[in-house]
């Protein structure tokens, strides 16, 4: 809200300068955005400050609601409310006998019936006679300049200074144009139609509150009045209309429509309906004074039936348990006092009753030890910490797992992306993802920013593909990229084998919501997967196994076993892709991009894996105990078999295994072979074997019946001996 | 015979000392100290001299072995050492090539490293790291936080809501679209647009507790956290949050870091300290901290941190009087939202077995925060665009974590 400072001062002015009151401002609760400059002319200059008024402070949308604030965090004296002396009255509205009855009868000057008390919580007004539109006097333009509103004519100006000084927002009709000279507040019907001052047509819904007269509505209550009554520059008899409205009713009518107003935004927080009263009083002092306006006795004043004050006690020990600093009893009292609370002593504090405008937002004990902390000042707070008896930091053994995971990825020299939860509809077209595929089982949200935002994500895939997809047009081309993030999955209808570990650590199963939820993790190698140097200028290329290396280094890093088993996913180059298992759970798939999807994000192919990262972690959360094998040393023999081709190395390292039973420590493949030497359809493996026994070293002689049975067993898979 | 093992010595010695290869070196060896050289020879055949020779003429030729064997091992240690150096410097290589890398090493997303960053600084303070879901329900996004059943922020205009899977029709690839974002209520005054014709359901529903949203702040957790666990609770919980807005300073996705200490007598002060070694640990040991009043649902008294501005040591403007790009003369930067846990938090935490003895507010106070992963990381490395953290180009990539 804009504030011009002499305007301010006119109400508050403490002896400070602009700066001075920014800050005292800005320390106790009423930001001050920023400070601009009003040219009065003639050299003049305003300093204007922008307020950011908290949603909770409509009383602070009103030049004296804020000249309060200053004046309790400055101590300078507050002027008298503008609203206290009213040359009007309350009391039923007097009988109209001006010249606009024509036949002299006494009858009502204006009648007003509120249909929908839920909504309007007071409806006041007052008639004028004999008004003169005209222009409004040097001093009102300015301030409304000043405070940011073009001045139009007296009328309109005066109710627009009006809702400035005391944040309450009126409006004007020409009673002449009240058909009937009655209003009736009501719901809107459904699909009704109303032009409002801006000569838009706005159609309504049944929730929105509509003022009509004899002919149809005339205004969207608390938004926008309309065009047919308006005050013209004929016009002679004012119906001043001052109103409470529902807050959020007024909000939801007013992003309904699209239609934003200073009467909106003020009603839309909730005001006191004690301040009708105030914008009368004041309204009516300008209407006569500047329109030389006859006011009618009276006001009309329905659907209030007035509210009690509340009073709330303040302990003053209390005080001091929230804020960390005590305030004194006097201080408190002398604080509450200036926001135009009232005080009484109690036995262990204060009785403190809340002013009309501050009804909502103070409510209990801590809303009050609030308004004494930021009018004393936070400034003051010491400085500790807390005394944390018995609490201790510390991450679980999973947290640390899990940056384990990630420096492990980074130290293969791998980039992490953090890519968008939400996803669009045609990916799971474009990952030519089968009908019936559970990834198509994406939450849908309900109100997304653009249709390609409108899903929650079920695989890393997509973004890494749009990650990878903008850096490759941009001529990064070669690529390592991992992504950590979380998975949704509609829990509807999940597989029976996809019961997921829900006691894990992070697992966060459907509860109350129906989605399931997991952290996943991706990777993605494209092109060279190490920069291409003078020395050896053509470096390898990202395939399948240069993302299993990385899912080898992953399972080092977190001492687990990942095997791959083939398989295929409909994204994947079906010949080289896979299922990645740990103990038995299959938790993701690696593999080469198919072409055609590759096709899809411009790239000439990706390397790419996904693995369920939370249940990975839940795995592999366990200490390490000590085992001896430094003491003996092992035994180290190479055997090189030839086997159908078909027969893949997994099987062959389990078969060995299996055979050997005991003495055997580790077996690998190190070497593959295949060509004319061996034969059509066959391929050599050469296999590393290490023996080791727990208490003496081993001999050939103690390693060759295992041996024997190694041999055996293979020869079961249709391999024999080379060399 | 002693004049010829002299002779044979100079003679020898002259030449070991002129052999300029280590191969004239062994040529060498073998021709005066070989099984066939004449001073071996010599050596085996003293037994054959008279007895009164022997001991002479055997001396002399042992010590002229000992002699020109020492020399010739002086000489080759002398001449392989030259050869050597002569080989390494034949093999030169230009030293301004580039070298070779090793593995190359990537790099942590600066989001994920600056949420580790202070993760790590509240570890130290002795908090605890939770994480918690996404997708929330309107009980814990909202109602559990004090937000009345009205409060603009639940409106679909500032939350994004998420179908319940009960109504869940296989997605028709057309999805609710909405009408051009309008300005929200925070920000933008003035008359009205004239958007959202046609969406008059736009912002009507507020939410019924068990709807769904995507969080729209970590905070839900601080509910969770105490239905979980009895207090003193001292937690921080990283994690991602949505709303809807994209624009130059908002993404639709963002990160935030919240914290929640609850104790029998946790102070503002307290947050003020707390808040104090983060912003030094994060911004510089320099730094001050000030406490503004603001207003939070869920927290009374409410306040927005400011953090001294480390760009212009707090003064507002530069060493050349202008002033400071990074703070725009205030000194302060805003960094979190922040206060005392509202009363009224507790009151929705059910006393269960898990955190007995509960959350009764005459008997437990704390303090909370909210923090904006991406405003840090923004003001401490100057990142001058939100749209950068999601692009994940490379060039961008490389420069953090």
């Amino acid at each position: 809200m804009r504030v011009p400072l002499n305007w301010l001062r006119e109400y508050c002015s403490p002896e400070l300068d602009t700066a001075g009151i920014e800050e005292r401002l800005t320390m106790t609760g009423t930001k001050v955005e920023t400070i601009l400059q009003y040219d009065a002319g003639d050299g003049d200059v305003v300093d204007v400050l922008d307020l950011e008024i908290t949603p909770n402070r409509p009383d602070c949308l009103g030049v004296y609601g804020v000249a309060r604030e200053l004046h309790a965090a400055t101590g300078a004296s507050l002027a008298p409310a503008p609203w206290s002396d009213d040359p009007g009255s309350e009391g039923p509205l007097a009988q109209s006998n001006s010249q606009g009855s024509s036949c002299g009868d006494a009858h009502p000057t204006a009648e007003v019936v509120v249909e929908c008390p839920d909504l309007c919580h007071r409806f006041t007004t007052r008639v004028f006679e004999d008004v003169t539109i005209g222009p409004s006097p040097p001093w009102l333009k300015e301030r409304l300049s000043a405070a940011g509103q073009r001045p139009i004519d007296n009328v309109v100006d005066i109710t627009n200074y009006v809702m400035l000084l005391t944040g309450q927002p009126l409006h004007a009709f020409d009673l002449d144009r009240v058909a009937g000279g009655r209003l009736t507040v009501r719901r809107a019907h459904e699909g009704e139609q109303v032009t409002t001052l801006d000569g838009q047509v706005r159609a309504l819904d049944g929730e929105m509150v509509v003022i009509e007269d004899g002919e149809g509505p005339t205004s969207i209550a608390g938004i926008m009045g309309g065009e047919r009554s308006e005050v013209h520059p004929d016009t002679t008899r004012v119906l001043m209309e001052v109103a409470n409205w529902n807050g959020p009713n007024i909000h939801r009518t007013s992003w309904a429509l699209g239609l934003r107003s200073e009467a909106s935004g003020r009603f839309e927080k909730g005001l006191a309906p004690e301040q009708c009263m105030h914008a009368q009083a004041l309204a009516t002092r300008l209407m006569v004074e500047l329109c030389g306006a006859k006011v009618t006795p009276g006001t009309i004043d329905v659907a209030w039936d007035g509210t009690r004050s509340q009073t709330i006690r303040l302990r003053e020990q209390r005080v001091r348990a929230i804020l960390g600093m005590p305030v004194p009893r006097a201080r408190q009292a002398e604080i509450l006092q200036a926001l135009d609370f009232d005080t009484d002593e109690a036995a262990d504090g204060l009785d403190v009753t809340v002013p009309a405008v501050r009804r909502d937002d103070v409510t209990r004990e801590a809303d009050l030890i609030e308004e004494v902390a930021r009018i004393h000042g936070l400034e003051a707070l010491p400085v500790t910490l807390p005394a944390r008896r018995g609490a201790y930091g510390r991450l679980s053994p999973t947290q640390h797992l899990h940056r384990r995971a990630l420096d492990a990825l980074v130290g293969r020299g791998l980039y992490e992306a953090v890519g968008w939860t939400f996803t669009a509809p045609t990916l799971h077209d474009r990952l030519r993802l089968a009908q019936d595929d559970p990834r198509r089982r994406a939450p849908v949200l309900e109100n997304p920013l653009s249709e390609d935002q409108s899903l929650l994500r079920t695989t890393l895939l997509g973004s890494l593909l749009d990650v990878a997809a903008h850096n490759s047009a941009r001529g990064m081309s070669d690529l390592r990229l991992f992504e950590v993030g979380t998975l949704f999955v509609l829990d509807g209808n999940r597989d029976a084998s996809d019961d997921g570990a829900g006691a894990a650590d992070h697992a966060r199963g459907p509860g109350e919501t129906g989605v399931c939820e997991h952290r996943a993790l991706a990777v993605l190698l494209s092109g060279r997967i190490a920069p291409a140097t003078w020395g050896a200028p053509d470096p390898v290329r990202a395939d399948l196994f240069a993302v299993k290396g990385i899912l080898e280094a992953l399972g080092a890093a977190l001492r687990v076993e990942l095997e791959c088993r083939p398989d295929t996913q409909p994204f994947l180059h079906p010949g080289r892709s896979a299922a990645v298992v740990c103990e038995g759970e299959e938790l993701g798939w690696l593999g080469e991009l198919h072409p055609l999807v590759a096709r899809e994000w411009d790239l000439d192919g990706a390397a790419v894996m996904e693995l369920e990262l939370d249940r990975l972690l839940a795995i592999a959360a366990s200490e390490s105990t000590y085992g001896d094998v430094i003491s003996y040393p092992a035994l180290r023999q190479d055997l090189a078999v030839v086997l159908p081709e078909h027969v893949p190395a997994a099987q062959v390292l389990e078969a060995v295994r299996e055979a050997a039973r005991e003495l055997l420590d580790e077996v690998g493949v190190f070497d593959v072979y295949s060509g004319p030497q061996v034969g059509e359809g066959k391929r050599s493996l050469a296999l590393s074997l290490a023996f080791r026994a727990p208490d003496r070293t081993l001999t050939d002689e103690d390693a060759a019946p295992v041996r024997e049975r190694i041999v055996a067993a293979l020869g079961g898979l249709g391999g024999e001996l080379r060399g | 015979m002693i004049e010829r093992i002299e002779a044979l010595r100079a003679q020898a010695q002259e030449e070991i000392g002129a052999a300029s290869s280590s191969d004239a070196v062994e040529e060498l060896r073998v021709r005066y100290l070989g099984r066939k050289a004449e001073l071996p020879r010599m050596l085996r055949g003293v037994a054959a001299l008279e007895p009164q020779q022997r001991g002479a003429v055997g001396k002399a030729a042992n010590e002229a072995r000992r002699t020109l064997e020492d020399l010739i091992e002086a000489r080759a240690a002398q001449l392989d050492a030259s050869e050597l150096d002569a080989r390494l410097r034949a093999d030169t290589v230009d030293v301004t090539l580039p070298g070779t890398p090793p593995q190359p090493v990537g790099r942590l997303h600066v989001l994920s490293a600056t949420m580790r960053e202070l993760e790590n600084i509240f570890l130290g303070l002795g908090f605890t790291v939770l994480e918690g879901r996404e997708v929330e329900t309107v009980h814990y996004n909202f109602d559990a936080l004090n937000h009345s059943p009205t409060h603009p922020a639940r409106a679909h205009t500032d939350t994004f809501y998420v179908q319940r899977p009960g109504a869940y029709v296989p997605h028709p690839g057309a999805g609710p679209s909405r009408g051009a974002p309008n300005d929200g209520p925070s920000r933008g005054q003035g008359q009205g647009q004239g958007q959202g014709q046609g969406h008059v359901g736009a912002g009507a529903r507020l939410g019924e507790p068990d709807d769904l949203v995507l969080r729209t702040h970590t905070s839900p957790m601080q509910i969770r956290a105490m239905e979980a666990h009895p207090p003193p609770l001292y937690v921080v919980i990283p994690g991602r949050v949505y709303r809807p807005d994209s624009d130059a300073t908002h993404t639709p996705q963002f990160h935030q870091v919240e914290g929640l200490a609850v104790d029998e007598d946790i102070t503002l002060a307290d947050l003020k300290g707390t808040l104090l070694a983060f912003a030094r640990t994060v911004f510089g040991e320099q730094r001050d901290v000030r406490l503004r009043p603001h207003f939070f649902p869920f927290t009374e008294p409410s306040v927005e941190v400011d953090v001294s501005c480390f760009h212009c040591s707090g003064k507002g403007f530069m060493g050349d009087g202008s002033r400071c790009p990074l703070c725009k003369g205030e000194g302060w930067l805003e960094v979190l939202g922040a206060g005392e846990v509202d009363p009224n938090v507790y009151s929705y935490v059910p006393t269960t077995e898990h955190n007995a003895p509960g959350y009764d507010p005459e008997k437990v106070q704390g303090y909370a925060w909210g923090m904006g992963v991406e405003r840090i990381a923004m003001l401490k490395h100057g990142i001058p665009d939100l749209r950068l953290y999601y692009e994940n180009d490379l060039r961008f990539l490389e420069q953090f974590g």
